[in-house]
């Protein structure tokens, strides 16, 4: 099987089990650049797992997952990791945010792994920053600030290493639908602006509405809804 | 609720929290086992401490009872009550062996402790450790030195220890051996006078800081035990507080938890105390082992631990959450602490400091120090290490900052919870800086512990001492012939003196006499030339002797010579210096003086003196051949059963002083140890709860050995500051007490640096033991919502 | 007589002073007529049945005639009506009969894919909560308001589609009885 001309993640035929649980059973998926792809379905339908095996978090047990023409499968953990760091980002439900590190510092962070100096660092993390209108809580720790300040913030640190693709795990989960909408609105404004791919796992179809088109996955089974129609 | 005083609200809201520590499921058990352990293992040191004094009473009063005092100006005559006694201990390995010959004169010869009758000529009777060791195959070579039949067992109350090897042998004619100094005649067991016990003023100061030292981090250490797991503790007192539990019954709920596991833990130390004793009777540690019975710790000392240390885990818990707001929904850390203060922590250590200093110079001759000043003043120093480490940390974190991402992830972590990191390290703290201070003031009161002992190895690595019965040329063809033997120079060694050794207050002048052949003699002198039939004069710019040996050996001068086999050391032989006396000069000698006097070779040496000399012989080994010194031993034995035989090392450490050192490196490891198990506990309980945020760095490509690597630091950082702060304090310790015991100050770099070397060694064995915990951690399971 | 919703609507408009029949299907649009912008005769037509009821009245006539000529001013029993109007609950809509469950029935007891059609129905949701959502990042706050409201009913719907999917099994038993 090959992937879709064009896509820049593609999934094929994927298979993933916890023990007995089949999580992933087959399942497919394929994004383009700049494109908000939501994953959708009921709670232990293996959204979460498709999302961790496109990016490179879990080995699935067989199927193929190529980025950018690259097999995952056949890179090693420290390849996987250096993707991680510099081409996806990551934004999740909660508790992401290193609670001792001051905001700035945690969207700085990412860059500062890929070997950027401090300074610099911190400079672009500040501009991200006031694109999510949460500067002023830079000089702030994660625990001083709201839930949905917290967020934006973690959305801050998934663009700044400026990644092709962004990984988004029920990132609204735990705000309100004002907050999370708001966060939505700047994070999908935010990745158009430098046409990174997004991969937005949700059950909540409000969030899924500010995709482009949506994934549906039940019992380890993807649907693509797009091409159903 | 119930704010008001009163025994019955405590009564109550104890219980409830005794009933959560039990009832907590399988977390909530484990954590209480932790903490039993914990507390436990501290119970069990603290009661091992009390047990100590006792154990060493005992050690002392049977090591007393048993003593036969063998030297005396005088023998006294035999009697219906007299037993003949000689003393022939030995070595075995690095073993000693306490041996003794005996040979009962009358029906009430006294009994030594631990026998019900003495051996017949030829029997023996055996303590149960040589038993062991002479029916099993090590014991081959020993059974040879010791050619008796074993007919049973000496009882414990004639042992000083469960691993001491020791033995009675019947023998006959011991009287002709008599001397007042190795072969003795007594009446009676025990010491010649009891006199009430007085303590060396310097040996009571030492005990006394030896205790203060290895107890504090054991308080220290129980303080710490009792708080483990308290962030998920803190996490149910909330939840209690939602369903209308005020602030004064959580307080009272918590500390009813930690009187639950500090009780669990007083189980578990009596059980790993009464463990410890038994194992304590089947080791042994520098040639010092007990009877588990020794280890009966003093009522009034363990009551008080019993009740000690339930109160002081209450108390901890308690001003541990002072600083903390339980509120219904959550724990507060009171926001923001006041910064640290330095004044008072200062005052601690300066307050130790002043009441030691007035001591100091007193040494051991102005009588006792005084206890309580010494106690007072040393914990007050190490208490000081405690209450500055907390401020030192605080301060110093807060500087830290440039550096890559893990010492950024570390550092960041310290400076938000400094306090609780240098709680964590306190106790490997005061530990340090105890036992520095304690090796330094041993090191110093032992005085050149390690002095060079003037031997020269490159020609002799073993002495023998016989009597000169044995001939020497006899002698040295046995040891020539014992296998890894290289060379044999045997020497006859006395005194020759200008008049009778009977001469009231003994002769003025007097002369070292050798006699050897010239090979042996070239051992000790420069010799022109050498025939057999030589009589040298050697002389020397810095010999033995007190006269120049020229003027008083003259040829044609009559002298006397004593004979050295002599128990009353007053007979002697005249001897005229023959003519053709030849000069020489003295060398080091291979026991490292240079004997100046008189060298005779056998050709000259006329049969009278035959018999005055002992036997001096040196050996030169091969170390590589297996038990060398031991089959030299044997030969020596045989030659004759009075004899001693010494192995040389060029440096003498004294051997208190290595059994001292030894046993606090035990201790102060065992310690560490107890330590870094508290450290790995709560370095393991924090990574739990970040499970999940690990995960997350992982996901976004964190590198392992980035996160791996702040974990290190994160310990590293405050050892390294406590250590440093330890080393400080110790050494400031050591150097007060060694002026307290009037003892030029030496710096004992060596163990000093051991000791630290150990506690960073802690720092490292806690990291990676964390590690793959930590790696299992940041798989990305952690990133699944349940 | 029921003057119905537009009619309370316009009504509730007068208020704030007499308007001319075209201004009022000017503000009528403006603030709530997104989708369907009034017909003047569904103006004009209200307009005279309130005339009727007393509830407004001509406040003046301008030259040239023609029902849009007219300037309506509200009278107090039309003030009243607001009053009880806006004070009256909305009786919640039940949706008891819905079309997409005869057709996910029909589809069950004919034998054809009912899950297909629960997906294809909410892809098609889906689809007019992205315009919805697209609609409401570009407009003023009455925008968002009215997209929000359309937004939570079709996201009700979805989750009624989710929860049907999830039952289809037991559906399919209870159909086939």
């Amino acid at each position: 099987m090959t992937p879709p001309p064009g896509s820049l993640l593609a999934a094929q035929d994927l298979h993933k089990a916890y023990g007995a649980t089949k999580a992933l059973d087959g399942a497919e998926f394929s994004i383009h650049p700049g494109e908000v792809v939501a994953v959708m379905g009921p709670s232990g339908s293996g959204k979460s797992t498709l999302l961790h095996c496109l990016a490179g978090i879990v080995v699935p047990d067989s199927g193929s997952i190529t980025y950018d023409g690259r097999e995952l499968a056949t890179m090693s953990d420290a390849q996987r990791s250096a993707l991680r760091r510099n081409e996806f980002g990551f934004v999740f439900q909660f508790g992401q945010l290193v609670p001792e590190l001051t905001c700035v510092e945690n969207v700085a962070l990412p860059l500062r792994l890929s070997g950027t100096s401090r300074k610099e660092a911190e400079r672009a993390a500040l501009t991200w920053m006031e694109r999510l209108e949460v500067e002023d809580v830079a000089g702030q720790r994660p625990g001083e600030v709201s839930g949905g300040q917290g967020q934006r913030v973690a959305v801050a640190r998934a663009l700044v290493t400026r990644p092709r693709v962004i990984f988004a795990d029920e990132p609204t989960g735990a705000l309100d639908s004002l907050n999370g909408e708001r966060v939505m609105e700047l994070f999908t404004d935010a990745a158009r602006s430098t046409n990174a791919a997004v991969v937005l796992v949700t059950h909540e179809a409000r969030v899924a509405a500010y995709s482009d088109r949506e994934i549906v996955v039940r019992d380890g089974k993807s649907r693509d809804m797009e091409r159903a129609l | 609720m119930s704010a008001g005083a009163g025994v019955r609200p405590w009564a109550r809201d104890l219980s409830l929290g005794v009933r959560f520590a039990v009832t907590g499921g399988r977390e909530g058990w484990v954590r209480l086992v932790l903490t039993a352990v914990g507390v436990g293992l501290g119970v069990a040191l603290l009661l091992l401490a009390t047990a100590v004094p006792n154990a060493l009473a005992e050690r002392h009063r049977r090591e007393e009872a048993r003593l036969d005092h063998t030297y005396s100006e005088h023998v006294r005559p035999k009697a219906d009550n007299t037993l003949l006694i000689a003393d022939v201990d030995t070595t075995f390995r690095d073993k000693n062996v306490l041996g003794r010959l005996v040979e009962p004169e009358g029906p009430d010869a006294p009994l030594a402790p631990g026998l019900t009758r003495y051996p017949a000529p030829g029997e023996m009777v055996v303590s149960p450790a040589l038993k062991r060791l002479l029916d099993s195959g090590d014991g081959e070579l020993l059974r040879e030195r010791l050619p008796y039949r074993v007919v049973g067992t000496i009882g414990e109350q004639g042992l000083i220890g469960s691993q001491e090897l020791a033995y009675y042998a019947g023998t006959r004619d011991l009287e002709q051996h008599l001397d007042g100094w190795q072969v003795g005649r007594i009446t009676e067991f025990g010491p010649q006078e009891r006199t009430k016990e007085t303590w060396d003023p310097v040996l009571l100061l030492l005990v006394l800081v030896m205790f203060v030292v290895l107890l504090t981090p054991v308080a220290v250490f129980i303080a710490t035990a009792v708080r483990f797991g308290g962030e998920r503790r803190d996490r149910r007192l909330a939840a209690l507080r939602l369903v209308g539990a005020d602030s004064h019954m959580t307080r009272r709920i918590a500390a009813g938890e930690a009187l639950a596991s500090s009780l669990l833990g007083l189980v578990a130390g009596a059980v790993l105390f009464l463990l410890g004793r038994q194992i304590a009777g089947q080791v042994e540690v520098a040639d010092i082992s007990v009877f588990p019975g020794y280890l009966d710790p003093s009522p009034a000392l363990a009551a008080l631990v019993v009740v000690a240390v339930p109160a002081a885990s209450v108390l901890v818990t308690l001003l541990a959450l002072r600083g903390v707001v339980i509120e219904p929904l959550g724990v507060v850390r009171t926001s923001k602490p006041a910064r640290r203060r330095l004044w008072w922590r200062l005052l601690t250590p300066a307050v130790g400091l002043a009441l030691l200093l007035p001591m100091v110079g007193q040494g051991r001759d102005h009588g006792n120090f005084n206890q309580y000043a010494v106690i007072g003043g040393v914990l007050l120093l190490l208490a000081g290490v405690t209450a500055l480490l907390p401020w030192v940390v605080e301060t110093v974190v807060a500087r830290l900052g440039r550096g890559p991402v893990s010492w950024q992830l570390a550092v960041r972590r310290l400076q938000l919870s400094s306090g609780s990191a240098a709680r964590m390290v306190n106790g490997i703290a005061v530990a340090v800086a105890g036992a520095i201070a304690l090796q330094m003031l041993f090191a110093g009161v032992e005085g050149g512990y390690r002095e060079d002992t003037g031997l020269d190895l490159n020609q002799a690595e073993m002495q023998i001492r016989m009597s000169g019965d044995v001939p020497l040329d006899k002698a040295a063809a046995e040891f020539g012939a014992t296998r890894g033997v290289r060379e044999v120079v045997p020497l006859g060694q006395t005194v020759v003196a200008d008049v009778h050794w009977r001469t009231d207050g003994g002769p003025d002048t007097t002369a070292d006499l050798t006699v050897g052949t010239c090979a042996a003699l070239r051992t000790m002198a420069k010799l022109p030339s050498c025939h057999d039939g030589d009589v040298f004069v050697a002389t020397s710019t810095s010999g033995v002797s007190d006269t120049d040996p020229e003027q008083l050996v003259a040829p044609g001068r009559r002298l006397y010579v004593l004979d050295s086999n002599d128990s009353d050391r007053n007979r002697d032989v005249a001897w005229t210096v023959p003519e053709g006396l030849k000069k020489a000069v003295a060398i080091k000698a291979p026991d490292g003086w240079e004997h100046d006097g008189v060298l005779i070779t056998p050709g000259a040496l006329p049969t009278a003196l035959a018999g005055t000399t002992v036997g001096q012989i040196y050996l030169s080994v091969d170390e590589s051949v297996p038990d060398t010194y031991d089959r030299v031993r044997n030969t020596a034995a045989r030659l004759d059963t009075f004899s001693s035989a010494q192995v040389w090392t060029s440096h003498r450490e004294s051997r208190e002083f290595r059994t001292i050192r030894t046993g606090l490196l035990v201790g102060a490891v065992c310690v560490l140890v107890l330590i870094g198990a508290s450290l790995l506990v709560s370095q393991l309980e924090q990574l739990r709860e970040r499970r999940r945020l690990l995960s997350t760095l992982v996901a976004f490509g964190t590198r392992r050995t980035t996160l791996s690597l702040s974990v290190l630091w994160q310990t590293a950082v405050p050892i390294g500051l406590g250590l440093l702060l330890a080393m400080t304090v110790g050494l400031a310790l050591g150097a007060v007490l060694l002026e307290m015991t009037a003892t030029p100050v030496y710096v004992d770099w060596a163990s000093a640096l051991t000791m630290t070397g150990i506690g960073a060694g802690v720092v490292v064995a806690v990291t990676l033991l964390s590690l793959p915990p930590l790696l299992r951690l940041m798989r990305p399971d952690g990133l699944r919502t349940e | 007589m029921s003057i119905g919703h537009i009619g309370h609507t316009l009504l509730g408009l007068l208020e704030s002073g007499p308007r001319h029949g075209y201004d009022l299907k000017r503000a009528f649009d403006e603030k709530f007529g997104h989708d369907r912008p009034l017909h003047y005769g569904q103006v004009y037509s209200t307009m005279s049945r309130l005339l009727k009821n007393g509830l407004v009245e001509v406040d003046a006539i301008e030259a040239g005639g023609g029902p849009e000529r007219k300037r309506y001013a509200i009278t107090d029993a039309g003030i009243t009506d607001v009053d009880r109007w806006l004070a009256t609950p909305e009786k919640p809509e039940p949706y008891l009969q819905s079309t997409l469950y005869t057709k996910v029935v029909l589809a069950l007891l004919t034998g054809r894919n009912a899950a297909d059609i629960l997906d294809t129905q909410r892809a098609e949701h889906l689809r007019s909560m992205r315009i919805l959502t697209d609609r409401k990042r570009q407009g003023d706050l009455a925008d968002q308001l009215i997209c929000d409201h359309a937004l939570f009913h079709l996201e009700a719907d979805l989750r009624w589609l989710e929860l049907t999917a999830a039952r289809l099994g037991k559906l399919r038993e209870a159909v086939a009885r």
